[in-house]
């Protein structure tokens, strides 16, 4: 099955340089200027856009975008504004896909979900809180319609899970860096790097992209060493709540973008 | 059986026969699972591996069961209230005596069973969540007796309204965190403990305070609080050689009513009734009544009913007890209601005020506003058992057991503003929540006016008045 996150990943490293994938919520500070920062993101240099559902409880992020998804929260704002985001990054020349926690798909219907953001120009979507083994319905549907499928991998999953989550994952494998949730950090570590090579062993070589923590072009040049794609959430969400603006997130980007391309990409 | 009361009777039935689910990966059903990052699963893989080499392990069950007699005070009695039965029909009204036990309520039962397996697995320090501080100041407790560090995560607003138990867990040496995000409640409290949790796995177990969580906590904290349900039957086989009708226990996430209901289960003819937080009453939307009010999805790691809007997002509860202010219940409970073994019914803010003065007064007990809940339900169900004329044997009443899970001195506070007893020269954040409510400084209901303020601490004709009381001694 194509894939558009495979793709695009793909063509970057085909220029010998990591993807860079830039996260920002809908609804953060408003739907129109939310989508106007990922479209400002995509300008700067981002290839991929994670668009983020607003969830009441973002178990695994961090206290910055935690303040950002609660406004959206308060706000009302659901998956129609979501799939609105979807469609403006497509036609801003990016490949999107959604971050969604669990719920708020469920609550929307799995194969409803599934039709309206192919629909909508998406290539899938990220789920932090659903791993494979209670993905059935998902897997499903997005096998019907071709979407993408990434599933999380972190430093404690168990040789054996690396191997199972991999052969679930479509698009890319996406690497927890650090044991922890989402914010920026000091240094990335080499936890990151190991796990990378971990994944890539356990199963058919797939791409791997790293999250958390990463905030800066050194940084990202860092993981752009080892890693085929660097996702990057907190810093792009701390532009905006520092009321910088889509100029805020299109400048980060243009930074960003010089650091995946300043590491050879290990081929 | 494996884990179960000090001294089994006979009749208890295997504990196999309710433990034919969760089934391997911890579904009820289509309820429970792990929907959880998957950073967590290796922590969860490892605490469900010893918990099952624990639970079968003799020294364990030894340590396990010395504990709950000499430190708890288990078994807890049972205590029949003829007079607060007068207002439930002419039902005869039994009550497990959980807020009898150490810390005051049933939430010492999982506690220590947890302790123990976070000592097993080799880890130094344990977190948790609390709303009422209850289950907070039983694993502050528990980490005191075993040497453990203890960080207690506590949405801000209830450690305003259960400011006793903020102290308790303190003075115990636990770190109290007071959570700011979200709602500010147990639910926020929650998401709290998982971040503490997946940073800090290493070196940290989260002793999970409810039969709510990813697997195994529900199904753990089932079996760690089984031994309630396991001694009242075995109870009421020996003082009334008989099964109680109706068994009743209020439900939060659900943990006291796992607790006594289990051992009921397969008890077919045994009515098991849960009673929810309703708040103002369902109608209004202010209510934690999740499965009388809302509908199947993911929350805090398993599926289950939970109060959402149509975005899926958790929508705040409300109830006058922080410990069943929750919008999300355990997937057994869930399971139970769909398979129509056990049923779910709302209890309002204002009856169970009532149940809880009516405690008080007619049986010198004052319960947990979270268990008034239950006598609340109590009162309900045996008027209706009377009035239709079913229920009892024979000639007998209909007898119903109650679970009173916990005591209530935390709840003092509470019900001195919802009854307007307290001497106060200057507002309070409880005179806010009172005006709020609707009830000004009026007292609420349940509480005859006359019988408002307490005039005499000695009953002859040398009383004094209340605030005098020892001056003169």
């Amino acid at each position: 099955m194509s894939s558009a996150l495979a793709d695009v990943i793909g063509a970057a490293r085909a220029e010998g340089r990591a993807a860079l994938i830039a996260y920002l919520p809908v609804g953060y500070p408003d739907v129109d200027t939310s989508i106007a920062a990922m479209v400002a993101a995509v300008e700067g240099g981002a290839d991929v856009v994670e668009i983020g559902v607003p969830y009441s409880d973002p178990g695994m992020d961090g206290p910055v975008i935690q303040e950002a998804v609660d406004v959206a929260v308060r706000a009302g704002v659901g998956m129609a504004e979501v799939l609105r985001a979807v469609t403006a990054v497509a036609d801003a020349g990016a490949v999107p896909v959604v971050m969604s926690y669990w719920n708020p798909i469920e609550r929307y219907g799995v194969d409803r979900f599934a039709d309206d953001l192919a629909a909508a120009g998406g290539a899938g979507a990220i789920t932090p809180d659903l791993i494979p083994d209670e993905a059935g319905a998902w897997l499903a549907a997005s096998d019907r319609v071709g979407l993408d499928r990434v599933f999380l991998v972190a430093p404690s999953s168990t040789d054996a899970r690396l191997a199972a989550t991999v052969a679930a994952c479509r698009g890319f494998v996406y690497a927890a860096s650090t044991m922890g949730v989402t914010g920026s950090r000091a240094t990335v570590g080499d936890a990151a790097e190991r796990l990378v090579a971990r994944t890539r062993a356990a199963a058919g070589e797939p791409p791997v992209c790293v999250g958390l923590g990463v905030s800066t072009g050194d940084q990202a040049a860092e993981v752009a060493g080892f890693a085929d794609g660097v996702i990057v959430g907190s810093a792009y969400v701390r532009r905006l709540l520092d009321g910088h603006g889509p100029d805020g997130v299109r400048s980060l980007s243009v930074e960003l973008a010089e650091g995946v391309r300043r590491a050879k990409v290990q081929a | 059986m494996t884990l179960s009361a000090p001294a089994p009777a006979p009749d208890v039935p295997d504990a196999t026969a309710s433990a034919q689910w969760p089934d391997a990966t911890g579904h009820f059903g289509v309820f429970g699972g792990r929907f959880v990052p998957e950073a967590l699963i290796a922590a969860l893989d490892e605490l469900t591996a010893a918990y099952e080499a624990m639970r079968v392990d003799p020294a364990f069950l030894d340590e396990f069961a010395a504990l709950q007699r000499d430190y708890t005070g288990r078994p807890s009695p049972i205590t029949e209230v003829p007079k607060f039965a007068q207002h439930c029909g002419g039902a005869r009204v039994l009550l497990k005596r959980e807020d009898l036990n150490h810390t005051g309520s049933h939430k010492i039962n999982n506690v220590l069973g947890q302790a123990l397996l976070t000592k097993r697995i080799g880890k130094t320090r344990v977190i948790a969540e609390t709303g009422a501080g209850q289950h907070g100041v039983a694993t502050a407790t528990a980490a005191a007796l075993m040497g453990l560090s203890c960080t207690v995560y506590m949405g801000e607003e209830d450690t305003r309204r259960q400011a006793l138990n903020v102290a308790r867990m303190r003075l115990l040496g636990a770190e109290v965190i007071p959570v700011t995000t979200g709602s500010r409640t147990l639910k926020d409290a929650i998401n709290e403990a998982f971040r503490d949790w997946v940073t800090n796995v290493e070196t940290t177990n989260y002793v999970f305070g409810t039969v709510a969580g990813p697997h195994p906590f529900p199904m753990m904290v089932r079996d760690f609080q089984r031994v309630i349900g396991d001694e009242a039957r075995a109870q009421l086989l020996e003082r009334e050689q008989r099964l109680p009708d109706v068994v009743l226990a209020c439900v939060g996430g659900g943990s006291n009513a796992i607790g006594i209901f289990t051992a009921f289960v397969p008890d077919e003819a045994v009515r098991l009734v849960g009673l929810e937080a309703g708040g103002d009453g369902v109608d209004t939307g202010r209510h934690a009544a999740t499965i009388t009010g809302g509908d199947p999805g993911v929350l805090h790691g398993a599926r289950s009913y939970l109060l959402q809007d149509d975005n899926g997002q958790t929508v705040e509860s409300h109830s006058i007890s922080a410990g069943l202010d929750y919008p999300g219940v355990g997937p057994e409970h869930a399971f139970l209601h769909d398979i129509g073994r056990a049923e779910y019914r709302p209890v309002t803010d204002a009856e169970a005020m009532e149940a809880f003065a009516l405690l008080c007064r007619t049986e010198g007990i004052i319960p947990a506003i979270e268990s008034a809940h239950a006598l609340a339900g109590a009162m309900v169900v045996g008027r209706e058992l009377v009035a239709q004329g079913t229920g009892g044997r024979g000639d007998e009443p209909p007898l119903l057991l109650v679970n009173l899970s916990g005591r209530g001195d935390k709840d003092v506070e509470t019900a001195s503003a919802w009854f307007d007893l307290a001497d106060r020269t200057a507002p309070t954040d409880s005179d806010e929540r009172a005006v709020e409510a609707g009830r000004g400084a009026e007292p609420g209901p349940g509480m005859d006016t006359d019988q408002r303020t307490t005039e005499g601490a000695v009953s002859n004709d040398r009383a004094v008045a209340g605030q005098d009381a020892g001056e003169q001694a």
